[in-house]
């Protein structure tokens, strides 16, 4: 039997209604995608960070500083290969709402630590001679229209001031999971100007990041590094880049846990509503399932004609849900992506979308189905009429 | 045209002198059915017993609630027995599970029903093809049976059409050609003319006529109408789940 075409003419009897289920369960799709895509950005700076650095910063709380002579010891420790500090700079570009992460950096080994900040080398030596040369993340040059040469000031909200930079390069991700909202500039501009405005501020850092050869060996170096300055008056926490950032999302982790709780809750929703249609459907249709039976088809074929009419309009409501998730996320992300840096539609995400919407085909045809294949057909021929 | 015309009767076509003759396709023996309604048992028909001959034309008769569906639900292995044997051609369907009397009723049977019940989502060629999907025939074996049985009936150039589209006449026709198009052993109508005017039920009528007639189908009519039950060979009537008697 050509029971595609024939789920099919059924799945259309009832335009209006099939059309309207069908539009509940795109919107639940979008809707399950989006959330899923926004549990995932707030995860990518967990994911994009490398096994292979570490973050060292004063074991009271990220705000204290740690000094810079620390610098040297750290490198003495066997495993670390690489060494850099920074500030968060904590400026604003304007206006408040003008958001973007800024760091003060000690800008050759920053870059040698993060090999997925790619700029032409040309712009790179620039930046790497110029003091007060600064690097900006493709998507916030974009945003604001800045260009290589181009002067920046940025007024500074924990290191008060007007701050000039010039924007000597560009850099892009090596991969979309890269964060392209990122600035950063030389460190020691900071500190000089530090050293003459608030010279009890001068010579601290806010953080180490270390570059190991071995990830394996994290925990070791990182028990060395904290035993190296245990009672002195910074203590250290070492931690594996992932750790560090994972600290941050577990600050909201009830939210996610929320937003996570309401996309199953959405896929639930629509599973009711797409088996009320499918019952519906059903109920109608007992008498045609009655006369199938009477000819000789078995219960396999109803059930055929069932899961599929369903399995269609929930996979048609999904393919055009996860195809309005892209252009969605795309537009969500233009205008929240100071919030969201990293905002996109992953392929895990569609196929949990997909997931979701051959689970909701398929329990919704679930009680139907039972209904129809165990009527008995002298009780489902009396229905017509 | 008036309820009051007759139908046409299968005088000219009924072989009646020789039916006594032919062997029996339908055994009934002490058949017997209630319905459970709430915490009453209803007894629906009670020892029934006959014999149908193979290219009889039987019409069943009686008041509403005779049982008279019941007892063609059974003889056409749509519903079971209480207690009692149905042999048909051979075979004793009441001992037949599930699947099997599916198969069987595949095999064996055509069915009419007073509302057509054709699928309304299929045209008239696809609701006559429907039965033949569960043959081993090929597809261009199934359009030349689906071809010939919209031929007898007369509706080759309505074959693309819809159920919704036919007159209730013609959808009845499209009905009866998917009951023949396996050429199955016997046909089973209930109430075929039920629905239909006294023109698309003349029409009906006669077509059944030359089923028996001239294709030698077995057919078993449920009917209230007794200028419809003129044209079978044999009458029999029901009566609170009792037959009462049988005339040719």
């Amino acid at each position: 039997m050509r029971t595609l075409k024939l789920l099919i003419r059924n799945a259309f009897r009832h335009k209006l209604r099939t059309g309207l289920t069908i539009l509940g369960i795109t919107i639940a799709i979008l809707a399950f995608g989006m959330l899923r895509t926004m549990v995932s950005a707030w995860y990518a700076g967990v994911e994009a960070s490398s096994a292979n650095r570490l973050v060292i910063r004063n074991s009271i709380s990220l705000i204290f500083p740690l000094p810079l002579a620390y610098k040297d010891k750290i490198r003495q420790v066997s495993g670390v290969n690489l060494i850099s500090w920074g500030n968060w700079f904590g400026g604003v570009y304007i206006e408040e709402k003008n958001f973007f992460p800024n760091f003060a950096v000690e800008p050759n080994s920053y870059l040698a630590l993060y090999p997925e900040y790619v700029i032409p080398d040309l712009q790179r030596t620039m930046f790497l001679n110029d003091r007060k040369g600064a690097v900006a993340g493709r998507k916030i040059a974009e945003k604001f229209g800045w260009k290589v040469g181009d002067t920046v000031t940025l007024r500074g909200t924990i290191f008060p001031g007007n701050w000039e930079f010039v924007i000597r390069g560009i850099y892009k991700g090596r991969d979309r999971s890269v964060d392209e909202t990122q600035f950063f500039f030389h460190w020691d501009y900071l500190n000089e100007t530090m050293r003459k405005t608030a010279p009890l501020r001068a010579d601290q850092v806010g953080f180490y990041m270390i570059g190991i050869a071995n990830p394996n060996l994290a925990g070791e170096v990182s028990t060395t590094i904290d035993r190296t300055f245990k009672n002195s008056l910074a203590e250290t926490l070492t931690e594996t880049e992932k750790a560090f950032q994972m600290s941050f999302v577990s600050m909201t982790e009830a939210i996610l846990i929320a937003i996570q709780f309401v996309s199953i809750v959405i896929i639930v929703i629509i599973m009711a509503v797409v088996a009320n249609t499918m019952a519906m459907t059903a109920r109608e249709r007992i008498g045609e399932y009655a006369v199938f039976k009477t000819l000789g088809f078995g219960g396999r074929f109803i059930a055929r004609l069932i899961f599929g009419e369903s399995l269609f309009i929930s996979l048609l409501g999904t393919a055009i849900g996860i195809g309005l998730t892209f252009p969605v996320a795309e537009a969500f992300h233009d205008y929240l992506g100071t919030y969201f840096p990293i905002f996109f539609v992953e392929q895990r995400t569609v196929y949990l979308d997909i997931a979701a919407g051959f689970m909701v085909g398929l329990v919704a045809a679930i009680f139907p189905t039972w209904r129809a294949v165990k009527i008995r057909i002298a009780d489902g021929l009396r229905r017509i009429g | 045209m008036t309820m009051t015309d007759p139908i046409p009767s299968c005088d000219d076509h009924r072989p009646a002198p020789d039916l006594e003759t032919r062997p029996v396709i339908v055994e009934v023996r002490n058949v017997n059915k209630a319905y459970l309604r709430g915490s009453h048992i209803i007894p629906v028909l009670q020892e029934i017993s006959f014999d149908i001959r193979e290219g009889e034309f039987l019409a069943l008769m009686g008041p509403s609630g005779s049982g008279k569906s019941t007892l063609l639900n059974l003889i056409a292995g749509i519903d079971k027995v209480d207690s009692g044997t149905i042999v048909i051609g051979g075979v004793d369907i009441t001992a037949l599970g599930e699947t099997e009397l599916a198969h069987w009723r595949a095999t064996n049977v055509g069915f009419i029903f007073q509302f057509y019940n054709l699928i309304p989502v299929l045209t008239a060629f696809e609701n006559v093809d429907l039965p033949l999907q569960l043959t081993g025939l090929s597809r261009s074996e199934r359009r030349d049976h689906v071809e010939m049985a919209l031929r007898v009936v007369n509706l080759s150039h309505r074959m693309d059409h819809y159920p919704a589209q036919l007159s209730g006449g013609e959808q009845q026709r499209v009905a009866i050609a998917r009951a023949v198009v396996t050429d199955p052993a016997i046909i089973v109508a209930d109430e075929p003319t039920g629905d239909l005017d006294r023109a698309s039920a003349k029409e009906i009528m006669s077509l059944m006529c030359r089923l028996s007639s001239e294709s030698g189908k077995t057919i078993i009519m449920v009917t209230h109408d007794p200028k419809a039950a003129e044209a079978a060979q044999v009458i029999r009537n029901l009566d609170k789940g009792s037959l009462n008697n049988a005339h040719s």
